[in-house]
């Protein structure tokens, strides 16, 4: 007879199958049993946070900067409750996560029993899919089948509930063979005609632009390297969401730079203007279109998705083609070198004077800022930190605010998998257990959170996990003492009428520091910031960098509410603009 | 025009709502109507009505019927959104107005009256195969299958003829002539 092992033991023994080497998490009664067997496998490290939720953003920050998936392991009731918003987080940004959830025993579900919750029904709608799992048979194919479900297609979280008595039950098990690579529920779809198709159209077109997505990092770092071949066969412009940058080197000529809401001027007019928009791998989130029925009038629109919900979900396109992206490019690729050997060339001509408009558009410099020597401007700071980091292979993760955007637009990626940010649920407090998750994945590799003071402090006691487990991470603080964000539309949309926008009441970030056994470092003034940058990267523990910033500086160029993307507001500085276009109106 | 103090677009025009009939072969097991009926009240679809039921033991699968109203982009999101729920094997959409699907609804209506009401009611209710379920002196429990429509007319039609209380199913449908959907 085949050895028996408990539920406990299981979990480990799928994990090892799956190829899983760190575990974040935090034990409470339910998960016991599965904590009790964590000394017998090795191969597991085991991350213990200071909350759920920062375990949670941790195996994001840990998967979405290596490609494989993140596991959190939690308790049953809160453990679980605090879970849900790096779950639905990770929904929203396609990050493949599987979160083991300890549930309380079979006979005592639905008796309101100490720390129970139905953690399948409240993680329903944020999870692909979830499972509760009421006898240890099932246990073994429920577990692979997660990691199946999470990492195929397009990727996201999963949840497995496993009931504290299943944990002790024991059954046999059966080594896990691994199915050749599937596609999830949905296969690619595309064909060789539409691929013949979408060729048509680039070689038709005289205002083409590629608009990429996270779909292109999702799809592995082969996509990257397959769009950059692509775009330099063709010449065309391309433009990135907040998701996709690093997908294409940020300042290689061909890059526009991020479109949406505070992207660059030269994207959202280009996307505006062109005749065709090839979407790779992007969403057409309500952050990028503005105005839909005003959102690029003039084009033919190509969507490349592996979810075939996306398409013409929020705008109506006229070729979807459903498949990986890497795949889609490939086919892409080889079929113009077969049929159009002279791409190039031949198109060059064709798309010169659009490319005339665009650099005309990219003269205005619209991520410009009117800079000063008496404060540090929160853009200044991070082109410094771009200059003096860049030949780095730095990770930057992000929170959520105006120092996100400034990230986005003044910190250039050449690579993949090196920015994590919470684009789709917005979530304050990602940025510092993110570069706990990302720091675990990279041991030698700088990362960097470029934070607000405000998202800062809502996870803020992960960086008691950083000096535990000597995680030299450093967190730069853009602190303007408001939450940015609020405070700008405040001013722009509200009458300056700041409601609860300024903390009054902060902590001094470098005591802080030094309270949590790591290092702070304040500079108040431009000329001392490089030496102070340069004092982070040398220090080898973490760091909390608190960067006084001006409290008033507002983030530009901004797209405002219910307008097309030719319509954006320009910053303070650029009145002339002004009368040159007639639309780069402020508010202010 | 008031200045919007919203970052997010305003909304725009509803195209046309068409009437559809969405049908869901899923796993039967726990949890997987709330999960179909969670992603229509999640994404704010609507549902008109619902019947479910297991069809085959064998492999343990479950028909869901859902009649729901929604633009042409509406029904496409639906039925794609539907699709990716792990448990769904398949997903058929037909039009309330298709010709080559059938669809009906049944209903108990129980009238209590005298000899004259009660037959009176019966009568109404010809045309929809009535069968008399249970009968005593004072009343009738009839049972109609019909339209959606026509059950809602003899809803209001048999109140003069002492109908009581009325208790109806969702629609089921099913495709005529000797195909199936795959």
């Amino acid at each position: 007879m085949s050895k028996l092992y408990s539920g406990a033991e299981i979990v480990f023994k799928c994990l090892e199958d799956q190829k899983v080497e760190i575990v974040f998490g935090y034990p409470g009664g339910a998960v016991l049993p599965i904590y009790d067997e964590l000394k017998n496998f090795k191969f597991i490290k085991h991350i213990l946070v200071r909350h759920e939720q920062g375990a949670g953003h941790a195996a994001e920050g840990y998967a979405r900067s290596s490609g494989k998936p993140g596991v959190l392991l939690v308790t049953s009731g809160p453990g679980a409750t605090n879970a849900v918003t790096a779950l639905t987080d990770a929904y929203m940004d396609s990050v493949p996560l599987v979160c083991i959830s300890g549930q309380v025993p079979t006979h005592l579900i639905g008796t309101d029993a100490f720390q129970e919750c139905d953690t399948t029904g409240i993680t329903r709608p944020c999870t692909k899919h979830n499972w509760l799992v009421k006898d240890v048979k099932d246990l073994e194919k429920t577990i692979h089948k997660a990691f199946e479900v999470a990492t195929t297609g397009r990727p996201g979280p999963v949840l497995v509930d496993i009931p504290k008595d299943v944990q002790f039950q024991k059954t046999s098990y059966t080594k896990f063979k691994k199915q050749k690579k599937s596609n999830g529920k949905i296969n690619n779809q595309f064909s060789q005609k539409d691929i013949n198709e979408l060729i048509k159209l680039m070689s038709k077109a005289t205002k083409p632009i590629f608009y990429t997505g996270g779909g292109v990092i999702n799809s592995g770092p082969k996509a990257s390297e397959l769009l950059r071949e692509l775009v330099n066969i063709t010449g065309f412009p391309i433009t990135s969401t907040l998701q996709g940058l690093g997908s294409y080197p940020g300042e290689d000529g061909l890059f526009l730079g991020m479109l949406g809401m505070h992207g660059s001027y030269e994207a959202n007019n280009a996307m505006h203007d062109c005749d065709l928009m090839i979407n790779i791998g992007a969403r057409f989130d309500d952050r990028i279109t503005g105005k839909i029925d005003e959102f690029s009038p003039k084009s033919k629109k190509v969507h490349i998705d592996i979810d075939p919900s996306s398409i013409n979900k929020n705008v109506k396109v006229d070729l979807p083609i459903v498949g990986d992206v890497a795949e889609v490019i490939n086919s892409t690729i080889k079929t113009i070198k077969k049929v159009k050997p002279n791409f190039a060339k031949s198109n060059k001509q064709k798309i010169s004077k659009w490319w005339e408009k665009i650099q005309k558009w990219r003269s205005v410099n619209s991520f410009n800022f009117v800079n000063s020597e008496e404060t540090i401007k929160p853009q200044y700071a991070v082109q410094r930190l771009y200059e003096l980091t860049k030949n780095k292979d730095t990770y930057i993760t992000t929170e959520v605010g105006q120092h996100q955007m400034w990230a986005a637009q003044h910190y250039k990626f050449d690579k993949p998998n090196r920015w994590m940010t919470s684009g789709g649920l917005g979530t304050m407090g990602y940025g510092l257990p993110a570069a706990v998750g990302v720091q675990v994945a990279h041991p030698n590799k700088l990362v960097i959170d470029i934070a607000g003071e405000a998202s800062v402090l809502m996870t803020m006691q992960e960086m008691s996990t950083a000096v535990q487990y000597s995680l030299p991470i450093k967190i730069f603080i853009l602190n303007n003492e408001y939450m940015g964000m609020v405070r700008q539309w405040q001013e722009l949309l509200h009458d300056k009428n700041y409601s609860e926008s300024y903390t009054a009441a902060l902590p001094d970030f470098v005591k802080l520091a030094e309270a949590y056994g790591c290092v702070g470092i304040r500079a108040t003034k431009p000329e001392e910031l490089d030496d102070k940058i340069i004092e982070m990267i040398n220090t080898d523990r973490p760091v909390i960098f608190d960067c006084l910033v001006d409290k008033e500086e507002n983030c530009f160029p901004m797209i405002p509410s219910g307008k097309p993307h030719n319509q954006m507001l320009l910053g303070p500085n650029d009145k002339k603009e002004k009368k040159i276009t007639g639309k780069g109106k402020t508010l202010v | 025009m008031v200045r919007s103090r919203s970052a997010y677009s305003v909304p725009v025009k509803q195209g046309r709502f068409d009437t559809h009939i969405i049908v869901v072969w899923v796993d039967n097991e726990a949890g997987v109507l709330a999960r179909v009926v969670g992603l229509f009240s999640g994404r704010g679809y609507n549902i008109e009505s619902l019947a479910v039921a297991e069809v085959d033991p064998k492999l343990n699968i479950s028909r869901i019927t859902i009649v729901t109203t929604g633009t042409p982009q509406v029904i496409e999101q639906i039925k794609l959104q539907l699709k990716k729920l792990v448990p769904v094997h398949k997903v058929a959409d037909f039009k309330r107005e298709d010709k080559k699907v059938i669809f009906k609804e049944m209903a108990l209506f129980k009238v209590v009256g005298g000899n004259s009401k009660k037959e009176k009611a019966l009568k109404a209710c010809k045309k929809y195969n009535p069968v008399i379920l249970d009968k005593t002196n004072k009343s009738y429990v009839i049972q109609i299958t019909a339209l959606r429509r026509e059950i809602d007319k003899m809803s209001k039609n048999l109140k003069k003829f002492g109908l009581v209380s009325v208790s109806r199913t969702g629609a089921v449908a099913m495709t005529r002539g000797s195909e199936i959907f795959k």
